[in-house]
């Protein structure tokens, strides 16, 4: 499923064409500043910000759980689902994310860094942090080397061959989003380096056993552990409430056990229904952030040959045109771990990801200046149009989607 | 990996009930829920909260800290790694203990002096408040009273370098251990001179204490030529010796010259100093993992001198961006290539594809 180029589709521009190389140094250059300039500033602020994060997740972790203990009773099933949902995308999105990606490091706190975390989630940190910040953030949409361009199931990009297992990709394309962790962390395995012989059999072992590892964590917390606990309060409460009506029964101890028993098991179950309700959630809401972010129509992908001998300029255009913003309100924006942000994130993985609102005036002027594209548009729109793709690139053929040109400026944004 | 507090003692009991809870909290730890009601209770680093911050002159302060679990203890003049978070960064800074390991309150006490230009001693002196949480690293050093201790005692001690005898006179003092001790201590002025009350306190207290107090503003500089007037029998007690570099250089010839070199103790307080800032000179890189080592010019990023070298490093992006080839620093100084600018210290978390070394350096890698 290698992509490969085909000089029979129309090949948009490249964005960074128009440039000559001074100019791409002096847009380097730019770029450099601002980065430089947040680096200067971070401090006192930007350290409440993930501290106070981390304690309001970490709150609403130890809230939802203790709801769902009594998740029997309909209210504190939903609200204890919801808040573990939203406890569980927190945690993966706005916190992980981006502390796996040393934002944090530069606080030199032992814990808040990113050779210490690990998170709630399929993939183990370090191979995510090799697939993720490494491969896909140095080779973003570079056909071919970034593996998270159709994370290698897909076809998401007109110029990679078709075959014909894409007619099913409508269909996986629903259960990845389900099962997105477990997706991610299987991607993160770089089945294709497997194949070619470029890891060795004890670093796949090694991996292999980290996804083990973390599977059985997860397993064991939300499917076995919490339930447990909430099965057996619930016997508990039962169990006194029983007594104390058996005691004007007669003979009701035995009964009353069995029936305490019985709604155990209920309360087991329950719970661990709402646990998994909210790891999907939280992967179908991880997977559309995701997905738009790279594969929406506006965005621009790179031949090897495009990209050789890049310029640090360069670069940071491919970075650019190869990401696509969400609009949204600053609660969209904490939830999405401000990866509506997507192009500023690309620009400076490092930067604090509260930075990112704050630079983006910046970052749209050079583009104007530049005559380069900010790519930007509304969460439904933007998934839609990834929807759009994966439907249309499941049969042969398609042409790259028409592209929105340079940005220029607030009063012209349209499509 | 960023440097973290010691481990603290924590009753076993305690640990085993943490970790039978532990897969509920995965891939966290109970602890990360339980430093939110109190962060002293982390199981993990030990840490403290300040009790009460103390004047001791215009420009130093005794911080006591209540440590979070038993304080496991110290040698009087040993020192103490300490971390803060200043304007959201944790810096690490060694300070001498200057309360004796026997107080009955369990707190230990610091006695740092403002230094204009640094980062912790003006957080420490000028802005920290009683409440505030500090993290507290291992107890290290060899300046150290003998246990037991030695009939005769010389002290010797300018400026802030009183800190390390300061427990150890304490430490004394509270043990009725005060036998014959003759303490020369310098400062330059009547103000500057820190300990003045306790040290007049143990005076007053203890008869075999004997102090010679020499304000140098006014009287001059202690030489070793002073010490048979001050204290004829130097050569014959047991000498602990703390203060500025050039007072320890000649009273250490002084010592082997006129004297016996193995009754003297010193502490040095002056960092070893790496290279000149801003031209940047490179150097040899001391792989500590894999044992290799590298020489770097002052252009070749840490992580290209070490695979040029042999070294098997982590790498990624080689643009500073992914965080891949990060290790951490041992020892010394680095330079970043991007802005020039010399940074690092013991325990720092660098990217080695984007810095140079900046003299010899060890690197955890």
């Amino acid at each position: 499923m290698n992509a490969t180029t085909s000089s029979a589709i129309a090949e948009p521009q490249n964005p960074l064409a128009h440039l000559s190389p001074e100019q791409l140094d002096e847009l380097g250059r730019e770029f450099d500043a601002i980065r430089d300039r947040v680096h200067a500033d971070l401090g006192d602020r930007d350290r409440r910000y993930i501290e106070s994060m981390i304690a309001m997740q970490r709150r609403l972790a130890v809230m939802s759980r203790v709801l769902l203990l009594a998740s029997r009773y309909r209210p504190a099933k939903v609200a204890g689902t919801a808040a573990l949902s939203a406890a569980k995308i927190l945690e993966n999105m706005e916190i992980g994310h981006n502390v796996l990606h040393g934002q944090w490091d530069w606080m030199n706190d032992p814990q808040i860094n990113s050779s210490t975390w690990d998170w709630d989630t399929a993939s183990t940190a370090e191979a995510w942090k090799h697939s993720h910040n490494y491969v896909h953030h140095t080779f973003t949409n570079i056909l071919g080397k970034d593996k998270d361009l159709g994370y290698e199931i897909m076809r998401i990009d007109p110029r990679q061959k078709w075959h014909p297992v894409y007619l099913f990709q409508p269909a996986y394309n629903l259960l990845l989003m389900a099962l997105f962790e477990w997706g991610v962390a299987f991607h993160d395995l770089d089945f294709e380096a497997i194949r070619k012989g470029h890891k060795s059999k004890a670093q796949v072992k090694r991996e292999l056993a980290g996804i083990v590892e973390k599977a059985k964590s997860q397993v064991v917390k939300d499917y076995v552990a919490w339930p447990l606990l909430s099965g057996l309060a619930m016997a508990a409460v039962d169990a006194a409430f029983e007594v104390r009506k058996g005691r004007r029964r007669r003979g009701g101890l035995a009964g009353a056990l069995r029936s305490a028993i019985a709604g155990g098991g209920a309360s087991y179950r329950s719970t661990a229904s709402a646990n998994a309700t909210a790891n999907v959630v939280r992967n179908v809401w991880a997977y559309a952030i995701i997905f738009c972010g790279h594969f929406p129509d506006q965005t621009y992908t790179f031949s090897p040959e495009e990209v050789e001998d890049e310029s640090r300029g360069g670069w940071y255009v491919r970075q650019l045109a190869g990401a696509a913003n969400i609009e949204g309100s600053p609660l969209f924006h904490v939830a999405s771990g401000n990866l509506g942000y997507q192009v500023e994130h690309h620009l400076f993985p490092d930067l604090p990801s509260t930075r990112y609102a704050e630079i983006a005036p910046q970052v749209k002027q050079i583009c104007e200046r530049y005559g380069l594209p900010y790519n930007s548009g509304p969460f439904g729109q933007q998934l839609g149009m990834v929807q759009r793709t994966i439907l249309r690139l499941a049969f042969p053929g398609g042409a790259a989607r028409p592209k929105p040109g340079p940005y220029r400026g607030e009063d012209h944004e349209a499509l | 990996m960023a440097e973290r507090g010691a481990t603290p003692q924590v009753p076993a009991l305690r640990r085993k009930a943490l970790r039978a809870v532990r897969s509920l909290f995965a891939p966290l730890l109970p602890d990360d829920y339980l430093e939110l009601i109190n962060p002293l209770w982390s199981t993990r680093e030990l840490r403290g909260r300040i009790e009460r911050i103390d004047p001791e002159t215009p420009d130093a302060v005794t911080v006591l800290i209540r440590p979070g679990f038993e304080w496991p203890g110290h040698r009087p003049g040993q020192y103490l790694r300490i971390g803060v978070v200043v304007d959201g960064v944790h810096h690490w800074r060694a300070y001498s203990l200057t309360s004796e390991p026997e107080r009955p309150d369990g707190c230990i006490g610091i006695t740092p002096k403002l230094v204009d230009t640094g980062v912790v001693s003006p957080y420490l002196v000028r802005r920290a408040r009683p409440g505030d949480v500090v993290r507290l690293g291992g107890v290290e050093g060899t300046f150290v009273l003998p246990d037991p201790p030695p009939e005769k005692v010389l002290f010797l001690s300018a400026g802030s370098g009183i800190t390390p005898i300061v427990s150890m006179l304490r430490s004394l003092h509270r043990n009725g251990e005060v036998g014959d001790v003759v303490h020369v201590h310098s400062a330059r002025t009547e103000d500057g001179v820190i300990f003045a009350g306790p040290l007049r306190e143990v005076e007053s207290a203890q008869p075999g204490y004997r102090l010679h107090l020499q304000i140098t503003g006014r009287e001059g500089r202690v030489a070793p030529g002073d010490l048979d007037r001050l204290c004829p029998d130097w050569r014959e007690r047991r000498a602990f010796l703390s203060g500025p570099a050039e007072m320890l250089d000649a009273m250490s010839a002084h010592w082997e010259r006129e004297g016996d070199g193995g009754l003297l103790e010193t502490e040095r307080f002056q960092p070893v100093i790496g290279g000149e800032p801003g031209e940047g000179e490179g150097g040899t890189v001391r792989f500590v993992k894999s044992r290799i080592e590298a020489e770097c010019d002052s252009g070749t990023p840490i992580l290209v001198g070490g695979e040029e070298a042999g070294a098997v490093l982590p790498f990624g992006c080689r643009m500073g961006i992914c965080h891949t080839c990060v290790g951490m620093l041992c020892k010394g100084k680095v330079r970043d290539l991007r802005t020039g600018q010399i940074h690092g210290s013991e325990g720092e978390t660098i990217r080695t594809c984007v810095n140079a070394p900046e003299g010899p350096i060890e690197i955890a890698l």
